[in-house]
């Protein structure tokens, strides 16, 4: 028991401390991890809505392919990205393998299909009148899936969470696309998961729970700012 | 006709959409839900009964007619030695000749390894960092210390070779020129016995590594190698791991032979291990001429040259 105590007392001593070291790498993880979300949404909310809205040939494999997606190995994405953009690679010429680009690719292969399959499944739940409804008080094409979108705020909202979790956490595919590396004191690409994965190997067994305590955290605060956004009548950007 | 039919037909298809996508959605879920119960379950049955069989370790040596009761070692090693791809001979060696073992290899940094020693989870550790291993047992946390091979390290880079070191026969020397040149190199920077290496000899080069082209990857040898290859840029890696990923790499040998290089491994059977007898007999068995001369001879076959050096005793 006496490593819980000391991993806390780590972790309380490493932010207290406003360790330089420790907020950069919390910093790259928000941003890798963020990021990621932020462009999972702009392909994932489009994608979930006409594959929620519309009926077509071939939708089932393709909403099979989506679910599938939910349930993809990170550390086969990043195996699939490194060998893409590996200098032997097709997209070698791009020089990304090891930066925080790399890693924010292979999280948005991650967080995509969790917002599409969510936003898929909410917006095909909206009953389809409210945007007939919309059509016939006159509203274009586009303000008429803006009222669904509206409908499926929450929904969607959920999905962003959903997302930001599964890719926060993950060590497989940042792991190998970034390569937790930190040069001359600055930090390159090592994010928190990566962090833990080598304070672990070292032996540092609290240091390595710290980190943990500080992702868990970490993912909880921006988890429950997305929650308030999501609830609040007043709490939130998201009105009705 | 048409329209009539997208009219009377929309709720029920509103309905028939909603039956369609949520439980599939949900199915997923749930799905993945029990996979990671049922996971969560075999694991723990599994690990119930490993626990069972390595807390026996008394009986593992007695032999009850045809049937062998097996017991595990578990052997805290690091990834150089792993990805050296030396356990992949020597374990089935030692299992032939001591068929009441299986052993069970965590391939870790050496800093991981010795806490695993610590903490009682490893019962044997074949490691390589001197000067750690011998306070590891002048601290109690191992029965003794025996040294069983050694192989070299040499300092890898591309063919470009920007800092001019190819050839040279003094490491020191050799990483002082990179530092001056500000080659890039990657550290392991883990706290392995490789990383430790690496230390003394920028300290006996007297360069403090700092700066943007010393950049440290906190991963095994092997990841290190890939991470040097792609950037073209310089790192310290052991013989053995350099030859094994050899293929993948386009990276040269530019320094090797100098006596500062050499790597020492050791063997320490930890102190109450689980298993202790069989920490002991591995130990015994590696050192012995058996299996030295398995060490011996890997590594001939495939890189026409051994990768290990045996000197024990």
């Amino acid at each position: 028991m006496e490593i819980f105590t000391q991993s806390i007392a780590e972790a309380i001593r490493l932010v207290a401390s406003f360790d330089r070291y420790v907020f950069q790498v919390m910093g790259l993880s928000l941003k890798v991890s963020g990021s990621a979300v932020l462009i999972g949404l702009v392909i994932g909310l489009p994608l979930g809505m006409w594959l929620g809205l519309s009926r077509f040939r071939g939708r089932g494999i393709l909403v099979a392919l989506v679910n599938t997606g939910l349930g993809l190995p990170p550390v086969v994405v990043g195996l699939f990205v490194m060998m893409m953009i590996s200098r032997k690679g097709p997209l070698g010429f791009l020089s990304l393998l090891y930066t925080p680009s790399a890693m924010v690719i292979a999280q948005v292969i991650l967080a995509t299909p969790y917002i599409t399959a969510i936003t898929m499944s909410a917006v095909g739940s909206i009953p389809r009148e409210v945007r007939l409804q919309a059509v016939g008080l006159g509203a274009s094409r586009f303000q008429a899936l803006m009222v669904v979108v509206k409908e499926a705020r929450l929904s969607i909202m959920t999905a962003v969470i959903a997302g930001f979790g599964a890719v926060i956490s993950e060590v497989g595919a940042v792991m190998m696309v970034g390569g937790n590396i930190s040069a001359g004191g600055e930090n390159k690409t090592r994010v928190l998961t990566t962090a833990i994965v080598q304070e672990a190997r070292m032996g540092h067994f609290e240091t390595a729970m710290a980190f943990g305590l500080i992702l868990l955290a970490m993912a909880f605060a921006a988890v429950f700012l997305l929650s308030r956004l999501q609830e609040g009548p007043r709490g939130g950007w998201v009105k009705s | 006709m048409a329209n009539q039919r997208k009219g009377s037909g929309m709720s029920a298809g509103t309905e028939r959409a909603l039956d369609g996508i949520e439980p599939k959605v949900m199915g997923v879920l749930l799905r993945a839900g029990f996979t990671a119960i049922l996971a969560v379950a075999i694991l723990g049955l599994v690990g119930c009964g490993e626990t069972a069989t390595t807390t026996t370790p008394e009986n593992s040596t007695t032999t009850t007619g045809a049937q062998v009761e097996k017991s595990d070692i578990v052997l805290a090693s690091t990834t150089s030695t792993q990805d050296s791809g030396l356990f992949d001979v020597l374990l089935p060696a030692f299992e032939a000749a001591y068929p009441q073992y299986t052993v069970k290899v965590v391939a870790a940094g050496t800093g991981e390894a010795l806490k695993l020693g610590e903490n009682k989870d490893a019962d044997v550790l074949l490691v390589h960092a001197p000067a750690s291993e011998k306070e590891f047992v002048a601290n109690g946390f191992g029965t003794e210390r025996l040294e069983v091979m050694y192989n070299d390290f040499i300092i890898v880079g591309s063919a470009d070779d920007p800092a001019g070191i190819r050839g040279m026969t003094d490491a020191a020397r050799a990483l002082k020129a990179i530092s001056v040149a500000e080659s890039l190199f990657v550290s392991r920077g883990d706290d392995s016995g490789t990383h430790k290496k690496e230390l003394g000899l920028w300290k006996a080069a007297g360069v403090e590594p700092d700066g943007a082209w010393y950049e440290s990857a906190g991963q095994g040898m092997g990841d290190v190698l890939a991470i040097s290859s792609e950037k073209q840029a310089y790192t310290l890696s052991d013989r053995a791991s350099y030859l094994n990923l050899l293929e993948g790499l386009d990276l040269e040998v530019l320094v090797e032979g100098d006596k500062a290089l050499f790597n020492q491994y050791g063997v320490i059977p930890v102190t109450d291990a689980t298993n202790a007898a069989g920490a002991a007999d591995f130990a015994a068995w590696i050192t012995s001429p058996e299996g030295q001369a398995v060490i011996a001879d890997y590594g001939v076959e495939k890189f026409g040259q051994p990768l290990f050096v045996p000197n024990a005793g």
